[in-house]
């Protein structure tokens, strides 16, 4: 789960870690009007889940109240790649003597969380580490200890700095680093950390992501979800414990299994076609969540044909068939449907679902041509 | 051989008395795995297809001398019951429970490791060595007893793999599935390594998907360590990034994990890449021929 940079800033200054505070703005008057209120040179910020927010024009500076309004209505309502911009966040300008950054991520080949910072601040990460690999800095966090602040006052000397920003450096560290852990958080990042000219450290850009899977345990996450910012078909179909991403193709997959999903989408792209969605109906493809994955799918305007695929394992196929069937009989699908069964007892399988009038094929790549196919 | 189970599999079920326990427990003794037990915390006395079931790892490893344990406890209670078993000097734990908190695997992993045990998983389908124990939810009759060793980080898919590999008449000497979580036990590189020490096994299959560098680990580790012929398959060639895959941890994030970049990296290192998994057993005789 993504939040805002507006929220990320928040959770951060409430753990102690400084940060140059903003108030957001949902219009060009409200914007105007916090920019009076600070009385200087501010910085108009997209609040969307998605980078690059500066280059798609998302983020400017105005020096007046009146050049704020106009700055928040160029910004509000822009699309940064397929992101609406509903938000601005105004933040008073600062004056930047230095820029780093600093991230908490989870080291996936160590299995343990790490602490990057980089002299190159601002930039993105992800280009530092494909340019100048040497320039990112690492403490790996132990697995039981955490990251002690040695680790971060090592960091900090690393990135060259006075000693007398050591003891600042380690505390925003430390706390990014916690906020991190304690939190189940994916991704926590500060880019840039600045020096302001007067020597202060402030964290001037904050992001953070969480993991899905222990959002149980953090209630008060969920109030932090912008539901304008995800797709309203991939929310509910969460709630049926189907796992659906929407693409830009014009044929539905409905598939049994993350990586079996994954191949069909690429296999429906080898033939010619393109997939409009990702969709992991789960094990067992029972009726119902046959019913509801035909819904999702087809509350999709570009689909022109539907793929099931499925891989009848411990569940049989012709209990699959049936449950294809069940879920037809209650959801009127208009665009053609091709269904790929295979597994245990997959003949009689693909034997209910022709006297229903449906084609079933055994193997994918007949699947996916035949629907490349009915799509056209 | 073979690796990780075998006909001296003595099976232990973690959660055997649950909706998913249960069931499977009577699909691995159809099967023919030698189930010698399961625990459910105050279900002494039950019995699950045959199987006795007992308060505490502990206890069913002093009655039964289990020597793998496979877990289907809730997301909430998983790690706990990895740290039983390991805690209980159970050298080979697989956890099928998906949805664990990624930070919560982060000890449970070091001290598995620091046991000198082994973990599979979690989020995975587990592990068969056709024909003397299935250990795990994959369905047991698509597989036949062979030579091609096969480690996958997806289930359904891994299923397709091995169903044609069987329709091709090549039998496999142990499939694994590794699992699609950010932390799990046992990587690709622990597979391959254990697969290029097999007697039985003459070639591997490696099905990766976007997400990680687990592949490129592999990649890097079979152009040092592995003689044995490997053939590779990516999913996940459409994804975009920043879009999670149903795995945790399929996800393009920052430029790395994607298709391409795994595809060439495994090629590099003298993999052979199919296009499709149909494409798989093809690749698969003309590597062994």
């Amino acid at each position: 789960m993504n939040v805002h940079e507006y929220q990320a800033a928040e959770i951060l200054a409430a753990r102690g870690i400084p940060v140059n505070v903003g108030k957001v703005a949902t219009t060009p008057a409200e914007a105007e009007a916090i920019a009076a209120e600070f009385g200087k040179l501010v910085a108009i910020k997209a609040q969307v889940h998605i980078g690059g927010r500066g280059k798609a024009g998302g983020i400017k500076l105005a020096k007046t109240p009146a050049e704020a309004k106009e700055a928040a209505s160029q910004i509000l309502g822009m699309d940064i790649r397929g992101h609406t911009v509903n938000k601005v966040l105004v933040v008073p300008g600062v004056d930047i003597a230095r820029e780093f950054y600093l991230g908490v991520v989870l080291d996936r080949p160590n299995r343990v969380p790490v602490l990057m910072a980089s002299a190159e601040g601002g930039v993105d990460i992800e280009t530092v580490a494909a340019e100048s690999p040497e320039k990112i800095i690492m403490a790996r966090a132990d697995p039981y200890l955490g990251l002690r602040d040695f680790q971060a006052r090592d960091v900090g000397f690393a990135l060259g700095l006075e000693k007398e920003l050591i003891n600042p450096f380690t505390a925003i560290a430390s706390r990014l680093f916690k906020a991190f852990v304690e939190m189940d958080a994916t991704l926590a990042e500060i880019n840039p950390l600045i020096v302001t000219g007067s020597g202060e450290m402030m964290a001037l850009d904050s992001k953070m992501s969480f993991d899905d899977n222990a959002l149980f345990r953090h209630p008060g996450l969920e109030d932090l979800r912008d539901l304008a910012e995800e797709n309203a078909t991939e929310l509910e179909a969460r709630g049926h414990g189907i796992s659906y991403v929407k693409l830009d193709g014009n044929i539905g997959c409905i598939v049994n299994g993350a990586g079996l999903a994954m191949a069909t989408m690429d296999a429906v792209k080898l033939h010619g076609g393109e997939p409009a969605n990702f969709l992991d109906v789960g094990g067992g493809a029972s009726a119902d969540q046959v019913a509801t994955a035909f819904q999702l799918v087809t509350s999709d305007e570009n689909v022109q044909a539907i793929l099931i695929n499925i891989f009848g394992g411990i569940t049989r196929g012709d209990v699959v068939a049936q449950g294809i069937r069940e879920a037809l009989g209650r959801v009127d699908v208009k665009v053609p449907i091709v269904v790929r069964l295979s597994g245990t007892n997959a003949e009689q399988g693909r034997a209910l679902l022709a006297e229903a009038g449906l084609t079933a094929y055994g193997t994918m790549d007949e699947a996916a041509q035949q629907v490349v196919a009915a799509a056209a | 051989m073979s690796i990780l189970v075998n006909s001296d599999t003595r099976l232990l079920v973690q959660g055997i008395t649950g909706k998913e326990g249960s069931f499977h427990t009577t699909q691995m003794v159809e099967y023919g795995t030698n189930v010698v037990g399961g625990v459910t915390p105050g279900g002494a006395g039950k019995s699950v297809a045959g199987a006795p079931v007992f308060n505490t790892v502990h206890q069913a490893v002093e009655a039964t001398g289990a020597n793998v344990s496979i877990i289907f406890v809730p997301a909430r209670f998983a790690p706990d019951a990895i740290y039983e078993a390991v805690d209980a000097g159970i050298p080979f734990v697989i956890c099928i429970t998906e949805g664990i908190p990624i930070l919560d695997m982060v000890p449970v992993y070091d001290y598995v490791k620091q046991k000198g045990a082994r973990l599979l998983g979690p989020n995975c389908p587990g592990v068969i060595t056709p024909g003397e124990a299935k250990v795990g939810i994959m369905p047991g009759f698509i597989h036949e007893p062979g030579s091609i060793g096969l480690v996958s980080r997806s289930g359904t898919l891994t299923y397709e793999v091995v169903d044609a590999l069987t329709r091709a008449g090549l039998g496999q000497s142990t499939a694994v599935g590794i699992g699609g979580d950010p932390v799990i036990g046992t990587s690709f590189v622990d597979a391959l390594e254990l697969f290029q020490a097999d007697d039985k096994t003459s070639a591997i299959v490696m099905i990766g998907e976007i997400g990680g560098t687990d592949e490129e680990t592999a990649a890097a580790y079979i152009k040092e360590h592995v003689t044995k012929p490997v053939v590779g398959f990516i999913a996940g060639q459409t994804a975009p990034p920043g879009k999670r895959m149903g795995h945790a941890g399929a996800i393009i994030s920052g430029g790395t994990g994607t298709a391409a970049e795994k595809i060439r990296t495994m090629t590099e290192a003298g993999v052979s890449m199919a296009n499709k998994p149909s494409d798989v057993p093809g690749l698969v005789k003309a590597a062994i021929a």
